[in-house]
């Protein structure tokens, strides 16, 4: 029982985490249509970042500071190279973005080393908020929630209830249009590439010293981080938190289930075949990773629009 | 447009068959003659290496180039196909008769079943889909590779003898120079193939696909079909450089399947230029040989190739190939000498921002040394101390002037060309 609690509450953190990575790359492929393979990479640069001032100026001013840097890199390299390739199509701003994401992930080593740097958590929020299991449960996981809850609030209010918003709502669908009623619609676009790399930027600020923060980061929640975009659906916010959360629950528990195909045919009564003896001795746990991009592919090849896109990949 | 379509340059009498023979016959003497110029056992090695990423580069522009399908896990039918090959070199060294010069068939066996499988599910989708599809199945591959150490030999791979198996002609390919004549002869072989492939309907028809997908299907095609069948024909021939691979390294692990390889292909092929037939083999020359050059002498190898594609992809999307086909008419009528006195006007300002970039990654790793402990390796002679801030200052002042001296004279020098391209397209 406590351990369904657990697991209830881990994919709860985790889905909210994948949540603030992927709207913002749900955002901006929704809008302008160019699948920003470089999401997760500036997720990285946001941890590492996070990491150096906050061993310089504390945890709380790199809250506020680095989700801005971020942002303000996204909103130039859209300005400056993005727009650039617009012009000579998608595949192009797909090499472009993949380029920029290589570059990253030779940068972020070549400045921080290439072992994992030490970005703890802040020692007002480093108690253990209640006992589970025979494990205390950080509170430190609850304040990733809030984060990522109040985060959501906010980008919500703001697209609903602000002028600003309802442009950008109303770019996301008919870009066209909104050009030719007088809003500055590449300033939109910088506006809305910005603000996505902001969001993944604070993603990293908060996960960084929860999770290790190394270089390899940005590969590992990449390909997971478009299979919740592309399942809840490019261009929409609703089905991008409906797709994390339900990922993050497929991926905490089958880590925590050990099963192997091997016991489950025991289970059964069937005799364990002879042959192929590695097949029947993987476990869910260790077929976890997989999963996502398995998800990833099915829903492409299914229902490219995905759970409640409003535009086809 | 991303890729020009290409021009059939149709015989119309027998002296045009000849001059599309004499280039290939050039080629192979080239090919024979190559590894007496070249000197010594690491000349021969890279020139191995240069082979394989030829034919594994070509595979994939059937695909980008030609096909306009962008895959991100092309490296999957490398590693599969020599995965397929190691192990019929291994079953030639317990006994079977399986001479070496046939494994990368199973090498290319190997890569058209994974390319059937893959491309079903690919192929049914295109652009962005199908490029998110192929990342996503290169990231299952991997890792269920390492899930059946049985058959894929688990982090240390599998590794083999070349020389295990049945002699052929009298030779056992046991030494470099023996296993180049294979690579060589398998490269050229596999790049006719590819070459008169374009010839073929369908590479005509992947040609229309990648232009104009919809209508191709008016006109009565299933593009999605000939997407399949293009897809399996890379697959097959990225099998047969992953059998190469096998056949040289002597050894496969699950690295060749993964996302470094995939990258590695792709920035070759796009540096080479994707609109020409002979770009990626330009591009595989050049990368092949930057990589194992430059990574003696610095490690920030990786960065300075990731730093040309990207510069490729903003300013020169048709590559070096789109570059030299661009001053070819210029070159014809006589006007190159109108632009180069623009292009001269370049070189200082890419010389200095050229410099402050190398000087601000090689700072920066000699920063990471110093920090370890280790100490760093000078650059050309010259070493710097990262510690303090005046070398940072001066690469930066380096970048910041060749960038505003690029920003001064590129303009000239685009308009220049521009002028000679429609004074050489007048009549």
């Amino acid at each position: 029982m406590e351990q369904a609690v657990l697991i209830v509450l881990n994919s709860l953190v985790y889905g909210l985490l994948l949540f603030m990575l992927s709207v913002g790359l749900t955002l901006i492929f929704g809008m302008m249509g160019v699948l920003n393979l470089a999401h997760a990479s500036f997720y990285m640069l946001g941890a590492f970042l996070a990491y150096t001032i906050s061993i310089r100026l504390g945890f709380w001013v790199a809250l506020l500071v680095v989700p801005v840097l971020v942002g303000i890199l996204g909103a130039v390299v859209e300005r400056w190279g993005l727009r650039a390739v617009h012009k000579h199509g998608h595949v192009a701003e797909l090499l472009f973005t993949f380029g920029l994401a290589f570059i990253i992930g030779e940068v972020v080593p070549l400045i921080w080393g290439r072992n994992p740097v030490p970005y703890r958590v802040p020692a007002e929020l480093d108690f253990a908020l209640f006992q589970i299991g025979g494990n205390s449960y950080p509170a430190y996981r609850l304040f990733m929630m809030g984060v990522a809850i109040v985060m959501f609030l906010a980008l919500f209010l703001a697209l609903a209830r602000t002028r600003l918003g309802l442009v950008v709502r109303a770019a996301l669908t008919h870009p066209d249009m909104v050009g030719m009623l007088g809003h500055d619609v590449p300033k939109v676009f910088t506006l809305v590439f910005g603000a996505g790399c902001a969001l993944a930027g604070l993603a990293g600020v908060i996960a960084g010293n929860a999770y290790t923060t190394e270089p390899g980061m940005a590969q590992s929640l990449g390909a997971i981080v478009f299979a919740v975009v592309v399942m809840g659906g490019l261009g929409s916010i609703w089905g991008a938190l409906v797709a994390s959360l339900l990922i993050g629950f497929v991926q905490v528990g089958s880590i925590s289930l050990d099963l192997t195909l091997g016991a489950a045919l025991g289970r059964m009564g069937v005799a364990v075949p002879g042959t192929f003896t590695d097949l029947w001795s993987i476990s869910i746990a260790r077929v976890a990773p997989v999963l996502p991009y398995l998800l990833l592919v099915l829903v492409l090849a299914v229902r490219p629009r995905g759970l409640m896109g409003t535009r086809s990949a | 447009m991303l890729a020009p379509a290409q021009t059939l340059a149709v015989p119309s009498r027998a002296g045009g068959a000849l001059r599309a023979v004499v280039p290939w016959v050039l080629i192979v003497a080239l090919a024979l003659a190559l590894p007496h110029i070249v000197p010594g056992g690491f000349g021969l090695s890279l020139l191995c290496r240069i082979g394989i990423a030829i034919v594994f580069a070509l595979s994939f522009n059937m695909l980008l180039g030609q096909g306009g399908m962008l895959d991100f896990g092309h490296a999957v039918f490398l590693g599969l196909g020599g995965f397929l090959a190691m192990h019929g070199m291994k079953l030639a060294d317990d006994g079977w008769w399986l001479p070496l010069p046939l494994l990368p068939v199973a090498g290319a066996a190997g890569g058209l079943l994974a390319a059937i499988a893959a491309g079903w599910i690919a192929t049914r989708r295109a652009g962005t889909a199908f490029a998110m599809i192929t990342l996503g199945v290169a990231e299952m591959v991997v890792a269920i590779v390492l899930l059946l150490p049985g058959v894929f030999g688990g982090e240390e791979g599998l590794s083999g003898d070349r020389s295990g198996g049945p002699p052929v002609l009298g030779w056992d390919f046991g030494t470099q120079m023996q296993a180049y004549h294979l690579i060589a002869a398998w490269a050229l072989g596999c790049a006719l193939l590819m070459w008169l492939y374009t010839r073929t309907p369908l590479g005509r028809l992947a040609n229309a696909v990648r232009d104009n997908a919809e209508r191709v299907s008016f006109l009565g095609y299933n593009p999605a079909r000939i997407r399949w069948l293009v897809f399996m024909l890379s697959g097959l021939f990225a099998g047969v450089a992953g059998g190469l691979a096998a056949l040289n390294d002597e050894i496969i692990t699950s690295g060749k399947l993964g996302a470094g390889e995939s990258s590695s292909v792709l920035l070759m092929t796009f540096i080479g230029g994707i609109g020409t037939f002979w770009g990626p083999v330009l591009g595989a020359v050049l990368v092949t040989f930057l990589a194992v050059a430059l990574s003696t002498i610095t490690d920030a190898w990786q960065l300075y190739s990731g730093l040309l594609f990207i510069a490729m992809v903003v300013w020169a999307p048709g590559g070096l190939s789109g570059i030299i086909l661009a001053h070819l008419p210029l070159a014809r009528a006589g006007r190159l000498g109108r632009v180069v006195p623009g292009y001269l006007a370049c070189v200082p300002g890419t010389v200095l921002a050229l410099a402050g970039t190398v000087g601000l990654a090689e700072l920066a790793f000699r920063l990471q040394a110093v920090r370890n402990g280790a100490s760093p390796r000078p650059v050309f002679g010259w070493t710097a101390d990262p510690v303090s801030i005046v070398p940072w200052l001066l690469a930066l002042a380096l970048l910041a002037a060749g960038a505003l001296l690029l920003r001064r004279t590129a303009p000239a020098a685009r308009v220049a060309w521009q002028e000679a391209s429609v004074a050489a397209a007048a009549p």
